[in-house]
This record gives structure tokens, sequence and C-alpha cells, in this order.
């Protein structure tokens, strides 16, 4: 049944051909006079200072490690947001059931909220 | 190899090379509009010299960029450099295998298809980051950590406001939420439904949607007046291009999700126009007012683009961890209470 999947297929072939095949003819059909002033990095006209590969301020990994564990939980939002229209019978459980794992939810965001993880100085 | 296997491949080849012919026709056009707008907006002209009223101005652009020297800097990672355009590029066209331009008009009409949207938008954001680390510039840097941030903080409230209409609807199919706003009327749509609480998720969609593809008041990552250009910033050429490609696909993409997921998708707004139609007839005019609609969100987008000012870093952030988060957990419980309560009709 993976014939089904065949158009990402045929489209992720074409989208890399096109892009790719883009950035080969502008190489072949662009200048080439390289000169250290031009391959030298932008830094607004200034002779650059130091490197760059520096080490970055910690709440990037912090905001990077909060993200994936909401993104986790909110995945699991989908299934119950899916039947919740058919499954007729069931949905004062699915509702409250909701309601008591967002509010487990709820209380790690309330405490790295108040952890000030959130704030951006 | 099987004929029909080859068969089937060869359409989707074709309807693969349609897609790429539209995204290109669009954004060509979107950079046009965008240019003519935001000149009257201003109180100026706007590029008006190419062709009729300017119209092969971005064509022409495309072509100066395909002859420019392609310069990597010093110090750069060559393949990174290189491949990240791609990646970037890559995901914001694969988005329109699942687009409902019309009824019958889709390529591929998946039954995950609102969970495909928002998991294969999310991987341009590991382009950007490559491009701004491999490109060994300050400013890069900067700029790529920036969106990386944002990126991942707007992402949670977009799937949390994606939710809302998939409750209503009760499938994730494109296809399946359109058929459930059917039925003449404008007051089918999701919009005008539900006690306005998908009005509120469309919202918070809008505003996260907006952050996502880098826009005013949002687009802090390039914010040329503090940033340069953000991680584009030694791009050149083509690469550059594809760079500016994926931003205005991606906004065409926003506005068409909108419209599907709250204004009806492909339905017109009143029951005696074109409802009665079969075969190409009714799937030119449903194309039409797909268009129409998602036409009317690209010019407001160009008109917030015209009138408001780039928001702070801190603003940014705070705003979409304490405001937006709390907000898409409040809708969806809302969207569940009211129909478990029974007052909405579906």
């Amino acid at each position: 049944m993976l014939v089904q999947y065949l158009p990402f297929l045929i489209l992720f072939i074409v989208a890399v051909a096109f892009s790719g095949g883009a950035i080969l003819l502008s190489r072949l059909l662009g200048p080439k006079r390289p000169n250290p002033v031009k391959l030298a990095p932008y830094e607004s006209g200034m002779v650059p200072i130091g490197g760059t590969r520096r080490p970055f301020h910690i709440r990037y990994y912090l905001v990077a490690m909060l993200f994936i564990l909401f993104d986790i939980e909110i995945i699991f939002l989908y299934p119950w947001a899916v039947i919740y229209l058919t499954a007729r019978a069931a949905r004062l459980f699915l509702l409250l059931e909701m309601i008591v794992f967002l509010g487990v939810l709820m209380i790690g965001y309330i405490y790295i909220w108040r952890k000030g993880a959130l704030d951006w100085e | 190899m099987n004929k029909e296997l080859l068969l089937t491949a060869g359409i989707h080849l074709l309807v693969a090379i349609v897609i790429l012919g539209f995204i290109l026709f669009v954004v060509m056009y979107m950079i046009w509009g965008l240019r003519r707008i935001m000149g009257f907006m201003q109180v100026r002209i706007g590029p008006n010299r190419l062709g009729w009223q300017g119209l092969l101005q971005t064509p022409a652009d495309a072509l100066k960029l395909l002859q420019k020297e392609d310069v990597i800097p010093k110090g750069a990672d060559r393949w990174l450099f290189t491949i990240a355009p791609i990646i970037v590029f890559v995901p914001a066209y694969m988005v329109y295998v699942v687009m409902p331009f019309g009824d019958g008009l889709i390529a591929k009409d998946l039954n995950i298809g609102i969970l495909y949207v928002s998991a294969i938008t999310s991987i341009a954001v590991i382009g950007i980051v490559i491009a701004g680390w491999a490109s060994n510039n300050k400013w890069s840097l900067l700029g790529a950590f920036r969106a990386a941030a944002q990126l991942v903080a707007y992402e949670v409230p977009m799937i949390l406001a994606l939710c809302v209409p998939v409750i209503f609807a009760g499938s994730l199919r494109m296809g399946g939420i359109i058929e459930a706003q059917e039925g003449g009327w404008f007051t089918n749509w999701f919009i005008f439904r539900g006690y306005g609480i998908p009005a509120l998720a469309f919202l918070i969609y809008m505003a996260a949607g907006l952050a996502e593809v880098n826009h005013i008041p949002f687009d802090i990552m390039e914010a040329e007046s503090e940033l340069v250009a953000g991680f584009n910033v030694e791009y050149s050429g083509m690469k550059f291009a594809l760079f500016f490609l994926e931003e205005f696909a991606a906004a065409f993409t926003i506005c068409a999700i909108a419209v599907t997921l709250f204004f009806g998708g492909w339905h017109a707004p009143f029951p005696f126009l074109g409802e009665n139609l079969t075969g190409i007839a009714k799937m030119a005019v449903s194309l039409f007012w797909f268009l129409a609609k998602t036409a009317v969100f690209v010019f407001v987008l160009m008109w917030i683009r015209a009138t408001w000012p780039r928001v702070r870093v801190d603003q940014l952030m705070n705003f979409g961890w304490k405001v937006m988060i709390p907000m898409g957990l409040f809708i969806l419980l809302a969207a569940g209470t009211v129909v478990t309560l029974g007052w909405v009709k579906l």
C-alpha cells in the first residue's frame, strides 16, 4: 500500500531537482571573480573580529526543551480531536479526560512560568 | 515495473510540475502585488515600467538573480551552505500535495491532512538554522537563533488552533473538513459557527501563522534595521531567491489553510452561485472561489505589512509563551465543552 504515497516521493524529487537545478544553473551562469574582501563575512563593512562559532545563550536551549515537551503533549490532542465527533456517547468522558490531561499540563506550565523559564529579558 | 504504476507515476509527475508552475506564478505576482500595493499605501508608485503596469518586473528580477555571482563566504561550511536553501524550499512546496484547490483538484487527499501540513511546514526551521550557522557570519547566526526560538514558540499555539476545526469536522482530511462546511450559505463556514470559538481559533492561527512565515509584525528573524537580513545575509543569486520563494509560498499556504479550515474552502458563499454545476464547470467554479478567498487574505497580509511596526524580541517571545498558548488551550477546551453540551449542530 506504499503506492498511495507515490505523489509525495514524486513531489520530493521534483522539489529537489528544481531547487538543486536552479542553484547549479546560477553557478554555471554567474561570473566568478572572487577576491579576499568579497569573500569575507559581512560585518557592516568592518574587518570581522573574532570567530563566529561561539557558545550562545542558554535560554535558546531552554526554549527548545520546552517546545519538545509541549509539542509531544499536543500531538496527543489530535487523536482526541478526531474521534470527538463520532464518539457521541463517550463525549463527556472524553471531555473530562482532556480536562485532567490539560490540568496536569497546566501545573507544569505554571511551574515553569513561576520559575522564570518563559521570561525573555 | 508494470504499466499501471508507470502511468500513475506519470500523472503524478505532471501534477507535481503543474503545482510547481502554480507556485512560481503565484509567488512572482504576490511579490509584484506586494510592491505595487505597498507602494500605493505609502503614496508612491512602485514598479510600473517593465511590461504593462510593471507585470514583468518580478520575472526580470528572477532572471537577474540567476546570473548573479554565487558567493560562498570564507570559512563557511560550503556543503551545508548550499543545501540549506533546498531544505527550506522542499517542505514549502510539498505542503501543496494536500492543498484543496477545488472540488476534485487535490493531488492527494491524505487522511491525516492537517497533521501532515503542521509536520512538514515545521521542517523549514531546520534549513534556516543550518543556513545561519553555515554562513560563518554573526548576523546570520543571531538571526538563525532568533528564528529557531520564534518558530518553535509559535508552532504550539498554531497546532492548538488547528485542532478546533478538526473537532468540529471530526476529520483530519482536508476534503472532510471542507465537506463539513457544505450547505450553500456562508453561515455554514466554521468561522460563523460554534459561538465564535472557531473565530477565536482563526485569530490565533493567523497570528501564529504570521510568526511562522516571519511576516511583519513578527519578522524579528529578518529585522532589516537591526540584523540586516538575519539568516540569509550571506546568500546571493539563486540561493537567496529560493529563500524568498519559500517565504512567499509559505505566506500563500497560511492563507490557503485558513480559507480551508475556517472559510469553507472551495464553497461559494451563496447557494445560487454555482452549486448545481457538474464536471469541469464545478471544478473551475470551486477553484475560482478558493483562489478568490485566498487572494483576500493575501491582500490583508500585505496591508498588515504596510501598516504595522515590528515587535521587540522579548515582546514576541512573551506573547507566544504567555498569551497564545493559554488561549489555545482555552479554546480547545471551550470547543470540546460546546460539542459535549450539544450546543452546536454537527
